[in-house]
């Protein structure tokens, strides 16, 4: 049994803290295991896994555009310097990234991207559920429990299969739980939905990745990683982090983003141990950031972006990008990276190769809101 | 029974836990008129005005004192020693912030408190002076409550000789070139001269309203009219010092001669001439219109309606600023009732909260607390336009975060309340059906009352 008073965690929202992790799994009679890293706030693609072999890139970037010691991925790609633990996964064939993505969402609102990315619908809340429930009920047994770590569960863990959660007791449990039925009590009135919804947005960029120079990450990767080892340890675990909206001063903020990001990703792979080899990690974001650099130093909400996954179940070492190059006229809207790979196809092949499911029906079933067809060959079998 | 929720929350202050919604409305809002005590226990309590002037010589004197020692001793003084003999006024301010709040919070006439807090903040001052810090509620009690339910003249004449507003607008330090006092200083070759402040805001902020026709010539001949309404005991100078602390007009410094204001001559001598031109000024039709407009916008409606500011202008002018014949006038306004409502300030919606749960004594610590982390330190405008009546000066993201939050903070502390029961007393025939399903499935009786606390009623009257 977890004791859950070993579990340490924060509500980003009440103590300011910058990460807060939101656990859930589900006991199954599966070995593979899942973690689903959110990244909300739009994570900047072009930064994270910069096209620094396109001849629009260094333009486009200006003061952003020199990434000092990044690594080298290959002829097109150049990974921030910040994921050095992440880089060393590609080398060792574990990580595997896919540029110019995107879910099918198209507008640029945090909160509707991540509700499509979190449902798996085709529009923002034509959806209550989302595609991590939906997936328990395709596992062996169907019958797993998922459980969430913190008083509130994400949209992505949300639907028919029952999750409990687990809310530290030096937390006031209430409180995540009452600020997101204040968000629904608001859905309904136009000024205070949109009052509220700058509000979350600028708590969370004020929260991150980066809050004690990542220990606090590092501690989050650790913790997931204790809760899915042993017997009864979780499949399913859905990890959120804040703080990935930067709009100015970018280049520090997302420096400290992605090493917090790095540590808890390492500390997750370390906690895991042997069992590493039967993980799938997903890293994923709601969408992605301008091509060009804005006024103040960041980039605004954009389209196509970067999503990852690692683990000892990925067939990794490779970039995977239809590249449809920055310039002026292929860019999406003459602004944003233009979508070539549907974000949607992406996770349904892969969740379909780590858990041995019929790439069609998990497609349709995880990504209804999707219509392509699931990408193959993601996963070692 | 829609009616009664507009009479609760727009007109009053939100409903209170203890008291059943008003089942004639229109007959509550009147009858407050005879309940509304000016000057209760609470404020009789407080020091007055001359015992605040006198306390801020003190600090004042006692301050120079500071410096001159901590100069003569040659050290380092650490922070601002020269503001700690401040600090008996900063505990008077504080105690009478929290006496307003708690009147607000208990009061039986909240249709009434609700408008002395509107004309406080018309006339506003700021305690960011510190002449005004310790004196800023003794204003709101001498000054507006006793004047409230009266004359719109009788009002503006009590607030422009209250010691608040002369030392904040700095008209107690106004002298008259040819005064008796500004022509020895003349001779002495320190000329003394003219302050306008005051003026100015008589005529843009208090009366006739900005840009409605007035000159500087006449903003001159009104600060010269008003030379001698200054303050007594404050002065080192025996001339100045007056017969006591308080309000006094001290002849030698002001400025001799007819006055012209708007085109019309005052040939008074003394305090009586800038009496005669305020009296005029508090029944032109400018500062009807002004009057009405900012009325209307507190009680109709951000953009306030054509015909209600009509209406209210009308009563203004016929009763000669009768105020209570413009709030009749306004509780029979259909646009009061039916206009779309208003985003509740911190202040607005800080009392409903508190009377909901029925909080009824806060200490001034809480008081300060509550008011300065939601934006909206008591008696603080920062300026004497007063605070901001529309909702994008309140209607923010964080202001809103802030709320919610507090919001849990105030019914986990609250003790055990039906939010279903209470949240249909509040708002009688006005509570939503979102509202309504999002208390009956909270997941406890505390955040049931947090939720009601924050729901969209709760935040606009």
């Amino acid at each position: 049994m977890i004791d859950r008073r070993s579990l340490l965690a924060r509500s980003a929202l009440l103590s300011g803290a910058l990460f807060a992790p939101r656990l859930a799994w589900a006991a199954a009679p599966t070995e593979r295991r899942l973690v689903f890293v959110i990244q909300r706030g739009a994570a900047d693609g072009l930064a994270t896994l910069a096209p620094t072999g396109d001849p629009a890139y260094a333009g486009l970037r200006g003061e952003l555009a020199d990434i000092g010691g990044g690594i080298k991925l290959n002829g097109m790609f150049t990974l921030h310097p910040a994921l050095a633990q992440l880089a060393a996964r590609y080398q060792a064939g574990e990580a595997l990234f896919v540029h110019a993505t995107a879910s099918p969402y198209r507008d640029r609102s945090h909160f509707d991207g991540q509700n499509v990315l979190e449902t798996g619908g085709k529009l923002p809340y034509d959806r209550d559920d989302g595609w991590m429930n939906r997936l328990i009920g395709l596992l062996p047994g169907g019958d797993a429990k998922a459980l969430a770590l913190s008083p509130a569960i994400p949209t992505a863990l949300r639907g028919a299969a029952s999750v409990s959660s687990y809310a530290p007791t030096n937390l006031p449990d209430a409180s995540a739980e009452y600020l997101q039925r204040i968000g629904r009590l608001y859905a309904g009135d136009a000024q205070l939905h949109a009052l509220w919804s700058e509000a979350v947005q600028t708590r969370a960029m004020a929260a991150g990745l980066a809050e004690d120079g990542g220990r606090g990450a590092a501690a989050a990767g650790k913790l997931a990683a204790s809760l899915m080892t042993g017997p009864e340890g979780a499949r399913l675990v859905m990890v959120e982090s804040n703080g990935w909206d930067t709009h100015a001063g970018q280049r520090g903020r997302l420096s400290n983003q992605l090493g917090g990001l790095d540590a808890m990703l390492a500390a997750l792979r370390e906690g895991l141990g042997t069992a590493w080899a039967d993980t799938l990690v997903i890293v994923a974001t709601e969408f992605g950031r301008t091509a060009a650099v804005n006024g103040t130093g960041g980039t605004d909400h954009g389209t196509g972006g970067l999503a990852f996954m690692l683990g000892g179940t990925v067939k990794g070492g490779r970039v995977l990008a239809d590249w449809p190059g920055l310039g002026q006229s292929a860019l999406y809207e003459g602004r944003d990276l233009r979508p070539t790979t549907p974000l949607d196809a992406v996770l349904a092949g892969a969740l379909a190769g780590h858990f041995g499911l019929d790439p069609v029906r998990a497609a349709s079933t995880l990504f209804p809101g999707g219509n392509s067809k699931p990408l193959e060959g993601l996963i070692r079998t | 029974m829609r009616e009664s929720s507009v009479a609760l929350n727009r007109f009053g202050l939100g409903g209170r836990r203890a008291e059943a919604p008003p089942t004639d409305p229109k007959r509550w809002l009147l009858g407050q008129f005879e309940q509304f005590d000016p000057r209760p226990a609470a404020i009789t309590a407080l020091p007055g005005s001359s015992t605040l002037v006198t306390m801020f010589r003190e600090a004042r004197d006692n301050q120079r004192e500071a410096k001159r020692e901590a100069e003569a001793a040659e050290s380092k003084p650490d922070i601002a020693p020269e503001l700690r003999p401040y600090r008996a006024l900063r505990d008077a301010y504080g105690q009478a912030a929290a006496v307003r709040t708690n009147l607000a919070l208990t009061t039986p006439a909240p249709f009434v408190e609700r408008l002395v807090h509107f004309w406080a903040n018309h006339f506003a001052v700021s305690i960011d002076k510190l002449v005004t810090l310790g004196l800023a509620g003794a204003f709101e009690f001498e000054a507006i409550r006793p004047n409230v339910l009266g004359k719109f003249g009788d009002l503006l004449l009590a607030v422009e000789r209250h010691p608040a507003m002369l030392l904040y607008l700095d008209q107690a330090q106004s002298v008259g070139p040819e005064s008796m006092l500004g022509q020895i200083a003349a001779r002495r070759g320190n000329a003394r001269g003219l302050n306008e402040n005051l003026a100015r805001e008589i005529l843009e902020l208090h009366t006739l309203g900005v840009r409605s026709g007035y000159s500087q010539q006449d903003v001159t001949e009104l600060a010269r009219a008003l030379t001698g309404w200054s303050v007594g005991g404050l002065a080192q100078q025996p001339l100045l010092r007056g017969p006591g602390p308080g309000y006094w007009f001290a002849a030698p410094i002001h400025q001799p001669g007819d006055r012209t204001v708007l085109g019309k001559r005052y040939g008074q001598s003394g305090e009586a001439q800038g009496e005669a031109i305020l009296r005029d000024l508090a029944v032109h039709p400018a500062t009807a219109r002004h009057i009405a407009t900012k009325l209307a916008r507190h009680f109709g409606g951000d953009e306030p309606p054509p015909a209600l500011i009509a209406r209210l202008e009308q009563a203004f002018l016929s009763s000669g600023g009768d105020l209570s014949t413009v709030y009749r006038a306004l509780i029979a306004a259909p646009e009061a009732w039916t206009g779309p409502p208003k985003f509740r300030t911190p202040w607005d919606w800080t009392l409903a909260a508190l009377r909901a749960v029925g909080t009824e004594n806060l200490t001034a610590l809480m008081n300060a607390n509550a008011f300065n982390q939601l934006g909206r330190p008591i008696w603080r405008p920062g300026s004497p336009a007063g605070w901001d009546d529309t909702a994008p000066s309140w209607a923010g993201p964080d202001a809103l975060y802030r709320r919610v939050e507090v919001a849990e903070r105030i019914a986990s502390r609250a003790g055990p309340i039906d939010a279903r029961t209470l949240a249909e007393q509040l708002f009688p025939g006005t509570l939503s059906e979102p509202t309504r399903k999002a208390l009956a499935g909270a997941e406890s009786p505390t955040q049931a009352l947090a939720l009601l606390l924050a729901a969209p009623e709760m935040m606009r009257r």
